[in-house]
This record gives C-alpha cells, structure tokens and sequence, in this order.
C-alpha cells in the first residue's frame, strides 16, 4: 500500500475505519501500520505517547487472521486505539504520569482495557497526562507536557491533554480518558475532539488508578459523537470488579447517536441553558460564548426549544470540588509506599517509614503533594466538619440544582471550557487559576450525572477551538449522544467538513 | 483567614508521609494558604439542615458469594515490588531503635 494511501487511513473516522476493516477492503495491520508511522511522524512535535505497544502489530495481525478465518467479530475489531497511562495495561508500563510508577507494568489489565481487547481494537500505546489526573494542561506530567495539535505552542487540555491530542492529530482514531473534574471534556474542548463523560458508575472503574473514587470515570475521546457513542458500548456496563457499577442494562449508545443524525432528531428537545454558566461576565471568552450561543442557535432552527435554568449552587462546585478531590486523593494515593510497587529511595538505617516519605517525596510532584498535603488538612480532626462535611453538602445542593433543572428540560447546556487554549506555562505558578479551568464541567461529576463536549467552531479572536457541553440525568447518557451528534451533524454541514480538517497537517 | 503555618504544613506532610524540603514547606505554606481560603466558601451554604452526600449514585452494599474469585499468583504480585525475598514484600525495619 503506498504512503499515500495508508496516510489517509489516519483521517478516517473510527466508524469509517471500521467499515472497510469489516469489508475488508483494508487490514488492520494497514490501519495499524498507518497510525504508527503517523505517530513517529508528528508525536515528536505533541508527545501525546508515554510508551508505544510494541504488540500493535501482531495484535492486528492476530486480528486480521480471525477475520480472514470467517470469525465474527465485534464492530470496531482491528481498530487502533490510544489507552490513557492512568489505566492498567498489561504488558505496557502504567505510571498514571508520575515517576512514582514509572515502569510498572501491572499484573492486570483494567475492565475497559480488557473489554476493547475482546473486541478486537488494538491498543497502540499509553497517552500523557498530569500526574495521577491532577490538572488541567498536562504540565505536571512528570514526564513532560503534550502540546496542543492546533497550536504547539499551548497546552492540550488537562489531565487528558495526551489522549484529545492523539485523536486530534490524527495518531489515533479512538483514545480512552478518565474524567474526575473535567479531564476528558476539557481537552476534548481545548483539541476540537469529542470527550464523554458517562454516568457515574456507567463504565468499570476496576484498573482505572483512582484519584478520587467518587468522581472518577472513565470514558471514550474521539473525533465524532457517533464513534465515542461505539467506543461506550464497547467499554461499558455492570463490572462485579467494581462495586459502584451500575448494574442496570444500558441501551446502545451508538444507536442513540445514529438516532441524532436523523432529520429531525431534537425536534421538541428541550435545552436548558444554565443561566450561571452562560453570561458574560462569568469568566468565558467571548469567542468561546459567541460560538456556544451560535450552536445553540443552529439546535433552536433544527425545533429544539431553548429554556433559561437557573443552577445557583454551581457556583459552589469548585471549592467543594477542591476539598473532596484532594481529601480522597490523599487516601487514594497512600498505597504509593515503596513496599508493593513503584519507587523505593533508599535511606541509610533508615525504617520503613523514612524509606516511604523519602520515596513519596521523590516520586511526586508539586501539584500532587500540593493536593495531598491540602487533603490531609481537609480531613484532619477540627476541620473535617467545616471542610470536607461542608463540601459534601453542597454536593447535595448541585444534585438538588440538577433535579430542579431537569424538571424543565431534557438536557443541560454549557461552554465545555471557559476559554481556548492557554499557553503552555501560563498558569502554572497559579494554582487557583489552573483550578478555573474546570468550572463549567466539575458539576457533573459532582452529581454523577453525564456529559458531553464536541466542538462548535474556532473563536474568532484566536482561531483555537471552543467546545459546548450538554448534560443530562443519571443514566440517561443516551440524550447526549443524540444531541451531540445533532448538533455535529448540522455544524460539520456549516463548516463543509469536520472541524479538525482546518487544523494544522504537522508532519 | 486560614491557619496554615509552616508548622501546620510539616505536621501534615508528616502524616502523610511526604519528606519535604523547608522550601517546599514555605511555599506550601503560601499557596495551601490561599486555596484553604478560597475553598472555604462551602461553609456559607452548608447549613445544618442540608445532609451530606458521600457517593454521586447510592447502590447500597453490594455483596458476592464467598467463594474463591480470580486472585494473583505469588509471582504476579511480587512482580512490581521494590525488594522480595522468599515469596515476601522485604522492607527495611518497622521500628525504629528507640522503640
């Protein structure tokens, strides 16, 4: 196949892709082939990859004899796919980006690992991200930022920053993230990709490094609605692995976003705007809700209906967010010892403790001890009431917020992002800043509730992407996916392409 | 205002076992200062009469039959370890001398 050709494998969208695996008009050692060179092309200049599966290959390979031997096989079987470094892989290293795991190869796949392996995809490699999901640009990757596809200059999104590269620059056409404050929509926002956050609980956390084990999720990173769609029935479903799986049947998602692609599909939809998270003066750039306004214009003439929703506790997500993540996280992260797995620092007559706090100091960055330290003290007695109880009862607020927007509409909408994206080194030094970041996506993981991010145009101040955000109710992820692919739908008719097309070739 | 000290912040980084250098601990002592007072805003909503939600989506106790699930073998669980001896995690002494 000449380079031509099998560069052109990398444009196709994971369902394309997936169609001419099934007919065999192209192998998957092909599609594999393509994205591989692809990367050693232009993940110099993003460094989406932390390691690449030196398997990817003979996995396809193995893929393509099932195939030829008549097996059926999944829909997305053959399919290159980008693992973010927070989930555990067998046979590829795991350290979640931190140098406290660097090298570790788990015993054990994590559910969704092991699930797209059933079905066929073939993981390429592991994706960068901020160190144990702890941000919002992927500078605290210990090993370095992934800089963003549109502009190398800025910064891809946090903490999936390696994974919304990947997709957007064409080295994957399907990624795997996690969300526990906004990792996988922000960078979707700030990439012009698609990032889906399920339902709490709709998808396996077993083998998903945990930050905070309340608001962690993992979920699809693609460039359409309809291949995230695919990717979530791949990955989802009750887990026994996981006790806070949902145990319930789900639809199929992919339905559901083929559903959106129908002339008419939001025809009486009701969109609640949230009335906080949607007006000047609440920290968006106004290119970023210029384009939010106009999407939601473009879903009003498709028969949608506007509703104005008030949700007056989001204003407190933030800080609760910022005292229940780190208090969580500086259990989670406990089991970094130096006695089972990671880095041990040796310490002369020193015990078993100074040998752990010497590792621990060694291992982790600034943001982590940063989170950490602020977890212990929002759990140490005396402050554990007026701080993580405190916290916890506003998330009982937003759940109420949510209830009471629900009532009058189907789904919610935001900006995915408050601005574009920033410049690499920018924020840094400023955590409180970096915090922002996350303001319109923290609600939903909060509440458990699902969301979606997509893209809705470039700003026109700086012609970087802005991403909209729809969120529906606890288990009705379903609705986004309509909606989301609505939207693209008539959006990607707008642009006479997808929006990805106008982004720099790099290589 | 919050009352982060450098004392506060070496206490905690004791507790949890993080050996910081005397200037990790002053500039943690700034910055954990302004976020501390900037996240206690929760307060001004978290009225007596609001409960307190621990778990997004509440399921209950999930329970499986007792009986021997997959487990990993010796070898797999010692893989990743940073010293093993004799099928074991090895670590230096749990107490020290003065103990």
């Amino acid at each position: 196949m000449s380079a031509s050709t099998t560069g052109d494998l990398t444009r196709l969208d994971a369902s394309e892709l997936a169609a001419k695996l099934s007919s065999g008009e192209v192998s998957s050692v092909e599609a594999t082939q393509a994205h591989l060179d692809r990367i050693a092309a232009v993940d110099g200049d993003i460094h989406a990859f932390l390691h690449l599966n030196a398997d990817a290959l003979a996995t396809a390979a193995g893929i393509d004899k099932r195939r030829a031997a008549g097996e059926k096989l999944g829909g997305l079987a053959g399919v290159p796919v980008a693992i973010k470094d927070v989930l555990c892989t067998l046979g590829m290293p795991s350290t979640a980006g931190s140098r406290i795991l660097e090298g570790w190869i788990p015993p054990y796949d994590a559910t969704v690992v092991a699930r797209m392996r059933t079905a066929g995809l073939v993981p390429l490699g592991k994706t960068n991200m901020d160190e144990f999901a702890m941000g919002s640009s992927t500078e605290h990757s210990a090993y370095g930022p992934t800089h963003n596809p549109w502009d190398l200059d800025r910064i891809p999104g946090g903490s999936g920053g390696g994974s919304a590269a990947a997709v957007a620059s064409f080295e994957a056409p399907l990624a795997l993230g996690s969300d526990t404050g906004g990792s996988i929509r922000q960078p979707a926002a700030v990439t012009g990709s698609v990032g889906m956050k399920p339902t709490y609980g709709g998808v396996s956390r077993y083998g998903a490094i945990a930050l905070a084990s309340s608001l962690d999720q993992v979920g699809p990173v693609t460039r359409t609605v309809l291949d995230a769609g695919l990717l979530h029935d791949v990955i989802g479903g009750h887990d026994p692995r996981d006790s806070t799986s949902i145990p319930d049947a789900w639809p199929s998602f992919a339905d559901a976003a083929r559903a959106g692609l129908r002339e008419g599909a939001v025809r009486g939809l009701k969109i609640g705007v949230v009335s906080e998270m949607s007006q000047e003066n609440q920290g968006f750039q106004p290119g970023v809700l210029q384009r939010f306004n106009e999407a939601l214009a473009v879903l009003e003439a498709q028969g949608a209906e506007l509703v104005e929703v008030s949700a007056p506790s989001f204003d407190y997500a933030i800080a609760a967010y910022y005292l229940i993540l780190p208090a969580e996280a500086s259990s989670n992260l406990a089991k970094f010892d130096s006695v089972r797995f990671g880095l041990r620092v040796p310490v002369a007559g020193g015990t078993v403790e100074d040998v752990m706090a010497a590792s621990r100091e060694a291992g982790f960055g600034d943001e982590v001890k940063r989170r950490i330290i602020l977890g212990t003290y929002a759990l140490s007695a005396g402050y554990y009431d007026a701080y993580y109880g405190s916290a916890q009862k506003v998330r009982t607020l937003i759940q109420r917020d949510f209830d009471a927007a629900f009532a009058s509409c189907d789904v919610l909408a935001t900006p995915a992002a408050p601005t574009t994206a920033f410049k690499l080194g920018e924020k840094i030094d400023d955590p409180l800043a970096m915090y922002l970041n996350d303001l319109t996506t923290i609600p939903a993981n909060l509440a458990g509730v699902p969301g979606i991010a997509l893209p809705v145009g470039l700003a026109p101040e700086d012609g970087l992407p802005v991403g909209i955000q729809f969120m529906a109710p606890a288990r009705e992820d379903a609705r986004l996916y309509t909606v989301g692919a609505a939207l693209e739908r008539q959006l990607v008719a707008q642009w006479g392409g997808p929006l990805l097309a106008q982004a720099p070739t790099l290589a | 205002m919050s009352e982060i000290t450098p004392d506060v912040v070496s206490h905690l980084a004791h507790l949890a076992r993080i050996a910081l250098t005397d200037d990790e601990i002053a500039k943690l002592t700034s910055e954990l200062g302004v976020i501390v007072d900037s996240v206690a805003k929760v307060t001004e909503v978290a009225t007596p009469d609001v409960p307190a939600t621990s778990h997004p989506i509440p399921l209950g106790t999930v329970t499986r039959p007792d009986v021997v699930g997959e487990t990993l073998t010796t070898e797999q669980a010692l893989a990743g370890a940073p010293e093993t001896e004799l099928g074991q995690f090895k670590v230096s002494s749990i107490l020290g001398e003065e103990q």
